[in-house]
């Protein structure tokens, strides 16, 4: 609704060009708003004839939402402070005793790091490697095409896929990689090695997520004035300096886009990697907060524990999404 | 032909085709069976459905392959919850506790078998396989499908290189270590190594030294059953192995099958794996190596030592709320599944146990083991001597979870971050809260 807003609804009347539009960095970036702007300036009220119209018109949006988003949610919650057996034959009320089982396990806590880590990690190199290649791939006048059509084709990879191709390159017995990492006399065994098996679950995500990186990085940095970029030139700023002072920070709505969706991946779409990859070993060395759902839910068949987790995981993702928007936004110049 | 008449034709054709259908199910009395057999093993099941099918006209098994274990379980469980559940569902071992509990959820076999009438004489069944699925006073609760238990596959060739007996494989865990030793002097990067590090290393140890995996009778007898598995007895093989993986005299694989080709590959000279992994061997070695068969090493000082084995794979288990007519054709399918025929068959085909002393009398009697060394072992081990308390099997609930634990545990004693006690007093500690659980919601 919001993107669509130009000039036609109300709720245009609320952001005045001057104060930064909330929420709206996650639309595409840039190029759009510039056409928003006199739109907004115009303030018109639009108001329906039949009351009960516009109540028509969301009702479809409402009820995707409440069948899928609402419903299952309340379901989660409710199971969450129930005590049942795996076929649900016998159903006990137990209070807030999942969640204090949850917090008394050491196991628990150890995820959350792992979770911490592993999301920094994986956002962090794929956020680097895709800007990296945008900006190379930016510079390529022959061959662009090609250069790019690579580039992206990682994305077009299932996670579980990917978890394969990359477990089959570092399988200490008969990987490649792990192969040529024991002639120059590195032991690769993420099998038993917590910190290989970390890194080896992070290598696979990240590579999966650069190809989407460097499309928006690249669309990004082709929406930059080229104007602007030699005016700094012809004031003396070196390639470095142009970057950091010029490109850097007017990439930062596509940046802080990326790194929203990033984090977002890193929590929740990885499952299948770590799932093919390492089965959350050894010794929960890459289990993450997703992952210990799944296992507990559908291995354990322990629904009480696992729905008390999903609850962490909503309040965890709320507390993120107002972090992001409420605080790093307020650093991104449009 | 106007279009509302070509509609009509359409509407029309489609009823008939219902009515047909319709028809045809009133005749036959259909019943799902789901399973998670896949490759060459969903091709067996394939059969056994297709031979019954074929063998009388009243009833009809539909085969469906529902994804690995856990999830033909979780299917099943989902499907239950909705009131959709098929007749028949294929279950793994460690899922046996968690569906005795659930008392309405299932038929038991005993009693499915009575009440159609069918003729079943639990004592034609090989005690060793179907003590896991029977209750302490012997009724039979699933109906055991594929049984397998571990054996020694050791590398014949790489015995002969390193000055070995390539017709004796070691017997003992000293022996393991000596064995070991010398294969890795002789050029092979490690000794040996193990797949299903529970089943194999804890439970079937357990079995194989005749000490208990949990009180209870290893929970038979009661859901208020405690892990034994941090005795000295149980550090003593975890703190050898431990130290062996410092030097990769043991080396850990992964978990589950995954270790599976550190001896396909010929890395490892030897193996403990299950006996129905001896198909992939075969196919995997062919060509490179030969492989032969032995029995579970044990520790010689240790009184009682070696008892007998048990067994892992998975058992039919029928749902319940379905109608009597459905439940007298499963009947049917089960006496026909226990057949000696079918069940000689099934045997040499995929290398699971027999479940019945005719299959395995036939199956001597066809010459099978003569040509083909070693397959007999799983049979002899698990046949070595008659059952006690602590090897007839296990009945742990949320066993599945415990089973995670132990292999999260046994990783970090293998990675030399905890030793072996430690490790083992983790998995009792955090085992017997799982049990605890799983005692308050079933009762």
């Amino acid at each position: 609704m919001r993107s669509s807003s130009a000039g036609t609804t109300s709720c245009a009347s609320s952001s005045a060009p001057t104060t930064s539009p909330r929420l709206s960095g996650v639309g595409p970036p840039a190029k759009e708003r510039a056409t928003r702007r006199p739109a907004s300036l115009v303030h018109k009220r639009v108001v329906f004839r039949n009351r009960g119209l516009p109540y028509l018109l969301v009702a479809p949006q409402m009820i995707i939402t409440l069948v899928f988003f609402i419903w299952p949610a309340g379901q989660m919650l409710v199971q969450s402070v129930l005590l049942q057996d795996a076929f649900g034959l016998s159903t006990q009320f137990v209070w807030f005793e999942n969640f204090t089982r949850l917090f008394a396990d050491p196991y628990y806590i150890q995820t959350f790091r792992v979770t911490v880590i592993f999301s920094g990690a994986t956002a962090g190199l794929a956020l680097g490697a895709g800007l990296l290649f945008a900006v190379m791939a930016d510079r390529v006048v022959r061959g662009a095409v090609g250069y790019k059509t690579l580039l992206m084709t990682p994305y077009a990879i299932a996670p579980v896929v990917s978890g394969v191709l990359w477990l089959f390159m570092f399988d200490p017995t008969v990987g490649v990689v792990a192969h040529g990492l024991r002639r120059i006399g590195y032991t690769w065994n993420h099998q038993l090695n917590g910190s290989q098996a970390l890194m080896l679950v992070i290598l696979a995500a990240a590579w999966k997520q650069i190809s989407y990186n460097f499309l928006f990085f690249l669309a990004g940095l082709q929406a930059i004035p080229k104007a602007v970029i030699e005016a700094a030139a012809i004031d003396g700023a070196g390639p470095g300096r142009r970057f950091w002072r010029i490109v850097f920070p007017l990439l930062s709505p596509t940046t802080f886009f990326l790194v929203v969706v990033n984090l977002v991946y890193a929590f929740f779409d990885t499952f299948g990697i770590i799932y093919t990859v390492t089965g959350g070993g050894p010794a929960k060395a890459t289990e993450t907060l997703v992952y210990r759902v799944f296992n507990d839910g559908f291995i354990g068949l322990d629904f009480g524990g696992s729905a008390a987790q999903s609850a962490v995981l909503m309040a965890i993702v709320i507390g993120l999404t107002v972090i992001q928007f409420r605080y790093i936004e307020r650093r991104v110049v449009y | 032909m106007t279009r509302s008449g070509r509609w009509f034709t359409l509407a029309a054709l489609i009823a008939v085709g219902l009515a047909v259908g319709a028809g045809r199910a009133e005749a036959v009395v259909e019943i799902q069976w789901w399973h998670a057999m896949d490759g060459a093993l969903e091709e067996w099941v394939k059969d056994l459905a297709d031979g019954f099918n074929k063998s009388q006209s009243e009833y009809h098994v539909n085969a469906i392959y529902k994804g690995n274990y856990t999830e033909v379980m979780t299917g099943a469980i989902a499907a239950f919850r909705a009131k959709q559940q098929p007749h028949i569902v294929q279950v793994i071992e460690v899922g046996t506790g968690t569906m005795m509990a659930a008392k309405g959820a299932v038929k038991p076999v005993y009693e499915l078998m009575a009440d159609a009438n069918e003729k079943f004489d639990p004592k034609a069944y090989l005690p060793a396989v179907t003590g896991y699925y029977t209750t302490p006073d012997g009724r039979m609760l699933s109906f055991p499908l594929n049984s397998s238990t571990p054996v020694l596959y050791y590398n014949k060739d790489a015995f002969k290189k390193a000055g070995l007996d390539p017709n004796k494989p070691p017997k003992t865990w000293p022996e393991m270590g000596e064995y070991g030793k010398k294969l890795q002097a002789a050029g092979y990067p490690c000794g040996f190594s193990s797949q299903w590090q529970q089943w194999i290393l804890l439970e079937n140890y357990s079995a194989w030294h005749n000490v208990p995996i949990a009180t209870k009778q290893n929970g038979f007898a009661g859901f208020d059953t405690e892990l034994q598995l941090n005795t000295p007895i149980h550090v003593r093989i975890i703190d050898q192995l431990a130290q062996w993986q410092k030097t990769k005299l043991f080396d850990y694989g992964g978990r589950k099958g995954d270790a599976n080709p550190k001896f396909a590959t010929g890395e490892c000279g030897m193996f403990l794996g299950s006996s129905a992994s001896y198909a992939g061997f075969v196919k995997a070695a062919q060509g490179k190596f030969e492989f032969g068969i032995g029995m579970m090493p044990y520790w010689p000082d240790v009184a009682g030592a070696p008892q007998n084995s048990i067994i892992g794979g998975a058992s039919l288990w029928v749902l319940s709320g379905h109608k009597p007519e459905e439940y007298k054709g499963v009947a049917r399918f089960f006496t026909y599944l226990s057949s000696p025929e079918v069940q000689a068959a099934s045997h040499q085909r995929t290398g699971y146990l027999p479940i019945t002393l005719a299959a395995y009398e036939l199956t001597k009697k066809q010459g099978f083991y003569e040509k083909n060394p070693g397959t007999d072992t799983s049979i002899r081990q698990i046949n070595n001597k008659p059952p006690t308390d602590n090897s007839k099997g296990l009945r742990l609930g949320n066993y599945a979870q415990i089973r995670d634990v132990m292999d999260e545990e046994l990783e970090a004693v293998w990675a030399g971050k905890k030793t072996a006690k430690e490790g083992l007093d983790a998995i009792v500690k955090r085992g017997n809260d799982l049990l605890r659980q799983f005692e308050r919601t079933n009762h």
